[in-house]
């Protein structure tokens, strides 16, 4: 069962899903980011470091967040995604779009 | 069904056998018949029934040793061996001592008849293979394959070794039989006839003094119980000191491994339903998972239809799991589509980004599913139940398992399934190895506690009254045993209902009196007479037969438990709480071995206490009947003295004596 703890670091969501972002965990995933633009806060930072394993469900989650990030004016970075996720993202050249910063600091004092 | 027919039924000592195996066959089935219809006190009914359902397990005891008996004849000895074969030696060892695997190993090189000798090491010891390859022995550990998976001890031992070696026949030994050098050259031309698979010789052991304190010799079962068995195509492997067919094996791997994949199979199918239904729920609102879903629901539809046409089954688990690979396939694509639609609205970048994937899809796709990345992994019913679908049988060591592995004494589950087949065996009835016993009580109970567990575990897994393929003598040969080792109830009530005479005066029987003795001494005489007569060999001391029959009483506590522990395990998983036979002596005291006998220390308490309460109510003249309390007097006396033997074997000390 794949848990999501949520803490808000000045005006950015940092969210830390734990166990595999799936198919099953996609849903809530894309909840907790459209509650979170809702609350106005639209930046959103998802720390990948517990997460064991990333499918195209759970890539998806991603993308749409960044999406409906992008458009209520803020943006979603990751950061921390370990060995296997780094591969689904290089497979699918997600890069471009969804940087995988090395901390979460990092991702948070990006431009 | 005939009995083989080098096996010699004839001679004055069969006959008279025979004539008191029958006798014994209608006395005791008339005082059988008599105690339940005419001499049950009902105003005592507890007792009464559990007495009467003791005599009768006893009966059918006697009549299954009967039986055995009845073909107890000789075999004789075989031509050589016809033509050329390979043999493999094999010893199996796991915490013996290096010096007396060393010992085996050697001794078994000079068995005459050419071979190759192996030590199969369970306990992976880097000094043993050193000394074992130095001297030119094969050396086999498990590999990498066994780990985190069922060990199965001795029988995954000797599956493993089987796997890497290629001898058309296999020795067996444990590591403290030390073979005669010509072990093979006597036992091979059995296996002239292209049915038999199993030559089984006794195992005696030299570490034990004549009077044999710990029961461990087993004269009259590697004698004319085994014999018996024979006579009826039902001798069993006893684990060592027998000579196996390889080509049985393997057959017996196959067909097993075959009906293990069939089974699970079925059952992954039958219960496809249920899995397909719990992954809707666990993926509500998801469009494309329910597609996905549907699609492997008529391909677990279409495979149940498959296997009842009689499909096979590699053909029928290749379709089902490409059908799956393809909707797993389809969900991916359609988070992909949507992913595309979310990037489009990125500007620039992720209009890019989107167009990458789209050229790139179907790479992405394939390469995803590869590493089951797919959505419906999520799902971790699904996932198990395309799991199962692998016929590599993923769970075990390796996919061919010739020794059974249902029970821990796998030897005499693997004899079943090889006489189910339609294989022969033999049982050659001349010594040709010399073992060691264990030297302390605590071992010896031991290696009989795991006996019974063994055998009633064959007995609760694969019961041989049921099992296709085997005769009606196999069937009852096999049973017999099992049978044997449900005594610990049966003598139980034997010790119980001379207490509840004595203390309670409950009566069992209605006349404790002469009607009694006369229905049941003929029964008693006949089957004492048959036992006298059978331990009996011309120009030869008796079989001592007294030690077994005394310790199969005396350790009733012990095969109780066994009984209970094994159905724990069977029905609800729990270990047996079995370990290898210690082969060294252990430093024990005499206080901490009686501890171990505890349960029959306190019977022979209970037991003498009851009898001064019985003498002393006879005294007051309160005594139910005269007759009755001197009868329960004389078998307390008897119990008394069958079970004292656990003194003596708790200060029993071991050998001293050197190696033959």
């Amino acid at each position: 069962m794949t848990t999501f703890a949520s803490t808000t670091t000045g005006s950015t969501l940092v969210v830390r899903p734990e166990g595999r972002l799936d198919l099953v965990a996609a849903p809530e995933l894309r909840e907790i980011v459209a509650k979170s633009i809702a609350g106005g806060v639209v930046n959103v930072v998802v720390d990948l470091a517990e997460v064991d394993f990333l499918d195209s469900s759970g890539l998806g989650a991603l993308v749409t967040g960044l999406k409906s990030t992008r458009q209520a004016g803020g943006n979603l970075r990751i950061a921390r995604a370990p060995e296997q996720a780094l591969i689904v993202l290089d497979l699918t050249m997600m890069q471009q779009v969804l940087f995988p910063y090395p901390s979460v600091e990092e991702a948070l004092e990006a431009p | 069904m005939s009995a083989p027919k080098d096996i010699v039924l004839k001679g004055g000592q069969l006959f008279f056998v025979r004539v008191l195996v029958f006798l014994s066959l209608v006395f005791g089935l008339r005082y059988v018949e008599w105690r339940w219809f005419s001499s049950l006190n009902m105003s005592q009914w507890w007792i009464s029934i559990a007495l009467v359902a003791a005599e009768t397990y006893s009966l059918v005891d006697g009549l299954l040793f009967g039986m055995a008996m009845w073909r107890s004849g000789y075999r004789k000895k075989p031509e050589p061996l016809n033509r050329p074969a390979t043999v493999d030696v094999m010893i199996t060892t796991y915490n013996e001592p290096i010096d007396l695997v060393m010992k085996t190993a050697r001794t078994a090189k000079a068995i005459t008849y050419p071979h190759t000798t192996y030590l199969l090491d369970d306990g992976k010891r880097e000094e043993l293979r050193e000394l074992a390859l130095a001297e030119g022995f094969g050396y086999i550990t498990r590999g990498e394959e066994w780990v985190n998976r069922p060990l199965h001890a001795k029988a995954g031992n000797l599956n493993n070794a089987l796997m890497v070696t290629s001898g058309e026949f296999l020795l067996i030994l444990d590591a403290d039989q030390l073979p005669e050098p010509n072990i093979l050259d006597e036992t091979l031309g059995y296996f002239n006839d292209p049915k038999v698979a199993l030559v089984q010789t006794p195992q005696i052991f030299w570490n034990v003094k004549e009077k044999d304190v710990l029961g461990s010799q087993a004269p009259l079962f590697y004698g004319p119980i085994m014999r018996g068995k024979d006579g009826w195509n039902a001798a069993f492997f006893c684990g060592s000191n027998a000579i196996l067919r390889r080509e049985a094996l393997m057959q017996l791997a196959l067909t097993g491994y075959v009906q293990d994949v069939a089974t699970v199979l079925k059952e992954t199918l039958r219960g496809s339903k249920k899995v397909v239904k719990q992954a809707r729920k666990q993926a509500a609102g998801s469009p494309s998972l329910a597609a996905a879903l549907q699609e492997i629901s008529a391909a677990a539809r279409d495979a149940r239809r498959a296997v009842r046409r009689g499909t096979s089954l590699a053909e029928v688990t290749y379709e089902f799991q490409r059908r799956v690979r393809a909707a797993s396939r389809g969900t991916i694509h359609d988070d992909l589509v949507q992913m595309r639609r979310d990037l489009e609205s990125l500007g620039d970048v992720g209009a890019a980004a989107s167009l990458a994937l789209l050229e790139r899809e179907d790479a992405i796709v394939s390469r995803l599913s590869e590493l089951d990345a797919s959505p419906l992994q999520a799902l971790t019913s699904l996932k198990e139940m395309v799991d199962t679908f692998d016929v590599g049988r993923a769970h075990e060591g390796q996919p061919l398992m010739p020794l059974a592995t249902i029970s821990v004494t796998e030897d005499m589950a693997t004899a079943m399934r090889i006489h189910a087949l339609g294989w022969k065996s033999v049982y050659h009835d001349h010594l040709l190895a010399h073992g060691m016993a264990p030297e302390d009580l605590g071992s010896a109970l031991q290696q009989r506690l795991r006996w019974a567990q063994g055998t009633l575990q064959v007995m609760l897994r694969e019961n041989p009254l049921v099992k296709r393929g085997l005769s009606l003598a196999q069937r009852l040969m096999y049973f017999a045993t099992m049978w044997n080792y449900l005594s610990g109830f049966a003598n139980f009530v034997f010790v119980a209902a001379p207490v509840a005479y004595l203390v309670f005066n409950e009566r069992p029987v209605h006349a404790y009196s002469t009607v009694f003795l006369l229905h049941l001494l003929p029964y008693i005489i006949c089957n004492q007479g048959m036992f006298m007569l059978i331990s009996w060999k011309r120009g030869q001391k008796n079989i001592p037969t007294w030690r077994g029959q005394q310790y199969s009483f005396a350790l009733f506590p012990l095969w109780i438990r066994a009984a209970f522990t094994t159905v724990a395990n069977v029905y609800f998983g729990r270990p047996l709480g079995f370990v290898v036979t210690p082969k060294t002596r252990e430093e024990t005291s005499t206080g901490q071995m009686l501890k171990l006998v505890w349960p029959q220390i306190a019977t022979m308490g209970i037991l003498l206490l009851s009898t001064i309460i019985g003498m002393v109510k006879l005294y007051l003249g309160i005594a139910p009947s005269i007759e009755g309390t001197w009868l329960n007097v004389v078998w307390v006396a008897i119990d008394v003295l069958w079970m004292s033997v656990v003194f003596r074997a708790a200060s029993y000390r071991g050998f001293e004596a050197p190696a033959p």
